[in-house]
């Protein structure tokens, strides 16, 4: 199947920057479909950890620990893929070369960038201020959740207020997820009486789409937590405990549970790939990058208009495989991918919403995988839904990570899906 | 689909006033629009609209963080130009669709 101009004795070298989600699925994939004695696949990261990030959520609450959600990452690699422990300091994407900060260097044919979105509490003012991980927290690192679980034991209550800085933000359910968790939390620790929750969004409504908008924004009001829309965070006030709009709104909090801004990796900017939050910019359906033809990017790293989530960087996956062989026997891509996401949503006491959706489509009512026999709902509250997500975490790191398939389409279907 | 007449000519808006099509702008049609909004427009808001066609035009998502990467203003002299809702008043008055925040 190889063209003659890839049948050099020299080995081609495929480069896998980070090996979280996306990185970690494509390195599974990629081996099985490149011939071993024809090419040589390398990733790169810092970490040796592996963390199951949607169990961030679960550890403010006690519900998890570091533990629960923590495996070493070379564990769900491939033999026959190197792993090389560094920090990378640049892509020369002009000499198909990477550079790391040890010193050393690595070429590549084909390049996959799959090094993630970052919170960046820095970039607001007063945000990392003498209040962080005291009584302002993140939830979107391991040190953060630690943090606020360890406050919630002792906290004897006051004006909690759950603030999204501004999107893209990695998980945007997690935030409403919290919210509702926090009034489960807090009413089972009998003190929801004296703990004021409220969620600060800078969208206009609950969530992005009308349909759950609607759904979402009816939970928060039958669980009592208020909600404050249009609200850009502008700058915390460690003095005086409150957040700040752009426009002058102050809102005062005794906990603050912070969703900073989000940035691609430092070295996407460096090296000239980003936008100006440094995702890399790539082809909305053939996830190349637009401004090299070798250069393709999965997950989070990409400034795609779609969910920063591991289910979206599970519904590239095979389109990303499937687009590095056209590549490399000059065939055209493949402009399948469609947005597509997909997400269980906690509401507490033990049940769930799940969201199917994708570019031109919003979550919308049903049953999923299929009509009839579902079994799942969709935007509907089920105890099934529930156990969807606690078993989702077998499902990552026994199918999703060694790239196995799951029983559903890469591409949205409509089947199940209730149109009004 | 909903069409409102500003300084003399018809465009076509969605049902919430944003353009659909903004080639059918002008900049005559963003002054009658700013007056509905109770702004006058400067210079400094029409360059920072420039901005926001800029992008849009080049399919670039619209964010209120991208305003400190405008060059022309930072986010507090965007609320300042655009009280309120500076990013869906100025998307409105400078006829490009509302920006849609993608999930």
């Amino acid at each position: 199947m190889w063209p003659l101009k890839y049948n050099y004795l020299n080995m081609k070298k495929l480069l896998i920057l980070g090996s979280g989600t996306g990185g970690t699925i494509m390195a599974n994939k990629m081996r099985k479909k490149l011939p071993s004695d024809k090419w040589n696949i390398t990733i790169i990261d810092k970490e040796k950890d592996h963390f199951y990030q949607p169990g961030f959520l679960f550890i403010p609450f006690g519900y998890y620990t570091r533990k629960n959600i923590v495996k070493p990452g070379q564990k769900f690699l491939p033999k026959g893929v190197e792993v090389i422990y560094s920090e990378v300091d640049r892509i020369e994407a002009d000499k198909n070369k990477v550079l790391l900060t040890n010193g050393d260097s690595c070429n590549y044919d084909v390049l996959i960038i799959a090094t993630g979105a970052r919170i960046c509490p820095d970039d607001t003012p007063g945000l990392k201020g003498e209040l962080w991980h005291k009584n302002v927290f993140d939830f979107y690192s391991i040190e953060g959740a630690e943090a606020l679980a360890d406050f919630f034991k002792t906290w004897e209550g006051g004006d909690l207020v759950i603030d999204i800085a501004d999107n893209p933000i990695k998980c945007p359910v997690a935030p409403l997820e919290f919210a509702f968790y926090a009034d489960e939390f807090f009413t089972k620790k009998g003190m929801r009486s004296r703990v004021n929750i409220t969620y600060v969004t800078p969208m206009s409504d609950a969530f992005t789409k009308p349909k759950a908008s609607k759904a979402f924004g009816s939970l928060l009001e039958k669980k009592n937590i208020k909600l404050v829309t249009d609200f850009f965070l502008g700058e915390v006030d460690n003095a005086n405990k409150k957040i700040l709009d752009f426009g002058g709104r102050e809102l005062p909090f005794d906990c603050l549970v912070s969703v900073p801004l989000h940035s691609g990796d430092p070295v996407i900017s460096k090296s000239g790939l980003g936008d100006e939050f440094g995702f890399v910019k790539a082809d909305n359906n053939t996830l190349q990058s637009v401004l090299y033809k070798n250069i393709f990017v999965i997950g989070d790293a990409s400034n795609l208009p779609a969910s920063k989530a591991g289910s979206v960087a599970h519904f590239q996956a095979d389109i990303l495989e499937e687009n590095i062989i056209n590549y490399l026997t000059d065939k055209p891509l493949s402009e399948s991918f469609d947005g597509h996401s997909n997400c269980f949503i906690e509401t507490g006491y033990g049940k769930g919403i799940l969201i199917d959706f994708n570019y031109d489509t919003e979550p919308l009512p049903g049953l999923y995988p299929l009509p009839v026999v579902g079994p799942l709902s969709l935007l509907k509250e089920t105890r099934l839904n529930h156990y969807g997500k606690l078993a989702f975490k077998w499902v990552y790191w026994n199918i999703l990570l060694p790239g196995r398939k799951l029983p559903v389409t890469n591409y949205m279907s409509m089947k199940g899906k209730k149109t009004d | 689909m909903a069409q409102k007449t500003y300084a003399g000519v018809t465009v076509d808006v969605n049902e919430e006033g944003y353009f659909i099509n903004p080639s059918q702008w002008t900049k005559e049609i963003a002054v009658e629009i700013a007056k509905e909004e109770g702004i006058t427009l400067t210079e400094q808001h029409f360059a920072i609209m420039e901005f926001l066609r800029n992008k849009v035009q080049k399919g670039e998502p619209l964010s209120i963080r991208s305003i400190n990467h405008s060059g022309v203003i930072d986010v507090k002299t965007f609320y300042q130009l655009f009280p309120g809702a500076p990013l869906k008043k100025a998307t409105k008055i400078a006829g490009v669709p509302k920006p849609a925040s993608c999930i």
